[in-house]
């Protein structure tokens, strides 16, 4: 047995290159665990920074600092009634939400957390990620008719007018990226391991290549994406406010979670895009300009300075809080939080050192794979935070300025930096 | 079991173009028959790729990408003129639409 | 484990494709993704409400796009899964929704002559049967391996190319273009209310 795993860690390829299904099941498996516990840690982290956002201090009383509110919410939606309208359409009401769920879900085959670690790098990465995310509308469309009631038609209308418009634009921008992949080379890739590895040939990552035309890429590609899964500031569709909740009106309990799981998971996928294409996915920062090996035990050091960071502040917490005997429960449960984290990051540490400083083979890959998954990992957080922060800070877009951003401003926008990318790479080389 | 070759591709295909024309002779709703019109195009791409990894040649392929422009457009047309009658006469069956001026 | 039963964990290639082509299932997957095509075609045709016949369009066009994958041209699927099911499907459904008016999914499914279009699609059957009976001999019983590195690249000089055996199709993806144009013309002026 540790042979077997041996010879899967010693490999240089996916599992899908390999033809190893057995690897291949079980990388789906860790990605669809991880991708649901980072749906419950964003639904706890969403609620908690946006109330800081508007001066308040969100859930406090479930957990210590409402760290089990999402177990509570999950439960809570569990145990619900299913009310399925009178006059749906039964089947069609049952797989609207498998539909957004499968697309959603499926984009994280070609997704690479490292040089070998994705599922599958298919040659036509980026075609399928593009494809299969535009099969997400469908699962909206055929919602909102399946709930039989004129909110969510609407909603649904709008909604995949929306998406299908952003589609666009989101396409355009990632050909802008693609292009620059054969900028040294002269022939670019459309797998998406191959985008990154072009990022740490050519020295550069592609949001700071031929300064700003990659940058304005970028931009247009996280406003489409903003756009795609239907987040603040465009969550014209999903508005409480103006359509009772849009094409999601009539699902209840765990029908709704499915829409929400789907919604969380399709930002995640799209911020591993950004990430991918423009950020240097799993690349440290300055990977070709510092190459010492003492710069490469300080990058190694990171993920265990950021888990110990964090049980700081967990032991912070636990010690500021209030000294009354109704608190001592939630002071015991964020201590014993703390400690796991303080564990967590002993534990990294102890690999980061052993792995740098001697070259047995086993620690010294499974500090490389924990570094490459780490920093790609803290990439896709620090879009999560975006896009909270864009949700707390701007009003909504109305229908048809929605619509006028879409087509009149950033497809022409992203037209002219594919040109400007094109005519700039052909007089650079 | 017998190795897959060209021929059971075509016969999917053939199956698939057979579904199609029953859809578009026998239906009465105009959207079903623009979907069965699809689904004849979808047969002719099977054919046509299939031929190409027959004979290793990419001109197949190549012609199956415009196939599947050419429906997207054939599509939107249809169903623009579908909604242009529906504003007109307030119908959508085959058997009601058979007036060239009315 | 033993190094035996990791072999064993490997898929084995079961087709007379040349040595270096991936390893697939190859009759199990052909065989259940043209049952779903099929199954999604004969649905298309026979269901009363016209959603049920779009998502049954969808899931021929995704097996479809699989049977494209074993055929070794995934840029062809990868256009069918962006194209077809992403864009014209979601065009489908916008127009069920605006038109699809109640009565008409409690009318008569088939319209008044179906027994001739019936009998029609039936002789068309025979017509291809008697095709592929008699004309077995034409159709190699071996494929020939196409390397799939390179699929996007080379059809991408086919369609971009110059002039030459490389690059032969290159005018009519500029008046593929042209139409796309022309049909979106089309499509916003008849569907306007006053031109």
């Amino acid at each position: 047995m540790p042979n077997f795993i041996m010879s899967y860690l010693g490999s240089t390829v996916t599992p899908g290159e390999a033809g190893n299904q057995f690897w291949a099941l079980v990388y789906v498996l860790i990605i669809f665990a991880g991708v649901s516990l980072a749906v419950v840690a964003m639904n706890w982290f969403e609620r908690k920074a946006l109330a800081h956002f508007q001066i308040r201090l969100g859930p406090m009383r479930v957990g210590p600092h409402g760290l089990l509110q999402p177990i509570a919410d999950a439960l809570k939606l569990m145990l619900k009634e299913d009310i399925i309208p009178a006059e749906a359409d039964q089947f069609v009401f049952w797989v609207a939400p498998l539909i957004g769920l499968l697309a959603a879900f499926t984009v994280y085959i070609v997704i690479p957390f490292g040089p070998s670690q994705a599922v599958s790098d298919m040659n036509i990465g980026v075609l399928f990620m593009l494809g299969v995310l535009s099969l997400g509308v469908l699962g909206i469309v055929v919602a909102g008719w399946a709930s039989n009631s004129h909110y969510p038609l609407m909603g649904a209308l709008r909604s995949s007018a929306q998406m299908v418009s952003y589609e666009v634009a989101m396409g355009l921008a990632v050909v802008s990226a693609v292009l620059m992949t054969s900028m040294r080379t002269g022939t670019g890739t459309l797998s998406m391991i191959g985008i990154v590895e072009s990022q740490q040939q050519q020295g550069v990552w592609f949001i700071f290549k031929f300064f700003p035309l990659g940058f304005v890429a970028f931009v247009c590609f996280v406003i489409a994406m903003i756009a795609e899964t239907n987040r603040a500031p465009f969550d014209m569709a999903e508005a409480e406010s103006e359509l009772t909740a849009g094409y999601h009106t009539e699902y209840s309990g765990l029908r709704w979670s499915l829409f929400m799981l789907a919604e969380y998971a399709a930002m995640i996928a799209v911020s591993s895009i950004a990430v991918t294409l423009w950020l240097g996915g799993w690349l440290r920062p300055f990977p070709n300009l510092l190459h010492a090996p003492a710069w490469d035990f300080i990058f190694s050091l990171f993920p265990s300075l950021t888990f110990g960071a964090l049980a700081a502040v967990a032991v912070v917490g636990a010690m500021r809080m209030p000294a009354h005997s109704y608190f001592q429960v939630q002071r015991i449960g964020l201590a014993v939080f703390a400690a796991l984290l303080g564990l967590i990051a002993l534990f990294l540490l102890v690999i980061a050192i052993a792995g740098r400083s001697s070259d047995a083979t086993v620690a010294a890959r499974l500090c490389e794979g924990i570094d490459c998954v780490y920093w790609f990992v803290l990439k896709v957080s620090l879009f999560m935070y975006l896009f909270i922060w864009c949700r707390a800070t701007w009003p909504r877009y109305r229908f048809d300025q929605l619509m006028r951003v879409g087509w009149k401003v950033l497809l022409p926008i992203t037209l002219v930096v594919l040109i400007l990318t094109a005519i700039v790479g052909v007089i650079v080389s | 079991m017998v190795p897959i070759t060209t021929i059971h591709y075509l016969v999917v295909a053939a199956a698939l173009f057979v579904l199609g024309v029953i859809g578009v002779l026998t239906r009465r709703n105009v959207v079903i028959v623009l979907m069965s019109i699809e689904l004849i195009l979808n047969a002719v791409n099977l054919n046509l790729v299939a031929f190409s990894r027959m004979w290793g040649r990419l001109d197949g392929q190549v012609f199956a990408i415009f196939i599947v422009v050419d429906a997207a457009a054939e599509a939107a047309v249809g169903l623009g003129i579908l909604i242009a009658f529906f504003r007109n006469k307030d119908t959508i069956n085959v058997d009601e639409i058979d007036l060239l001026k009315w | 484990m033993n190094p035996g039963l990791h072999q064993a964990l490997i898929a084995v290639d079961t087709t007379s494709i040349g040595p270096g082509m991936a390893p697939v299932a190859t009759p199990f997957f052909f065989y259940l993704l043209s049952g779903l095509a099929i199954a999604g075609g004969f649905l298309v045709s026979t269901r009363r409400n016209p959603v049920h016949c779009a998502l049954a369009l969808i899931v021929t066009l995704i097996a479809v796009a699989n049977l494209y994958l074993m055929l070794y041209a995934p840029f062809v699927a990868a256009v069918q899964i962006m194209v077809y099911a992403g864009g014209i499907m979601v065009l489908f459904l916008f127009v069920i929704m605006l038109v699809s008016i109640e009565r008409a999914s409690r009318d008569r499914r088939f319209n008044r002559f179906w027994p001739v279009g019936l009998a029609t699609a039936c002789g068309l059957m025979a017509l291809f049967v008697s095709a592929f009976v008699k004309g077995r001999a034409l159709f190699p019983d071996r494929m020939i391996a196409i390397p799939e590195g390179s699929n996007t690249q080379q059809v991408a000089s086919m369609l971009y190319g110059e002039a030459g055996r490389m690059g032969q199709y290159t005018f009519a993806f500029e008046i593929a273009s042209l139409l796309l144009l022309v049909a979106i013309l089309g499509a916003v002026i008849m569907t306007k209310k006053k031109i």
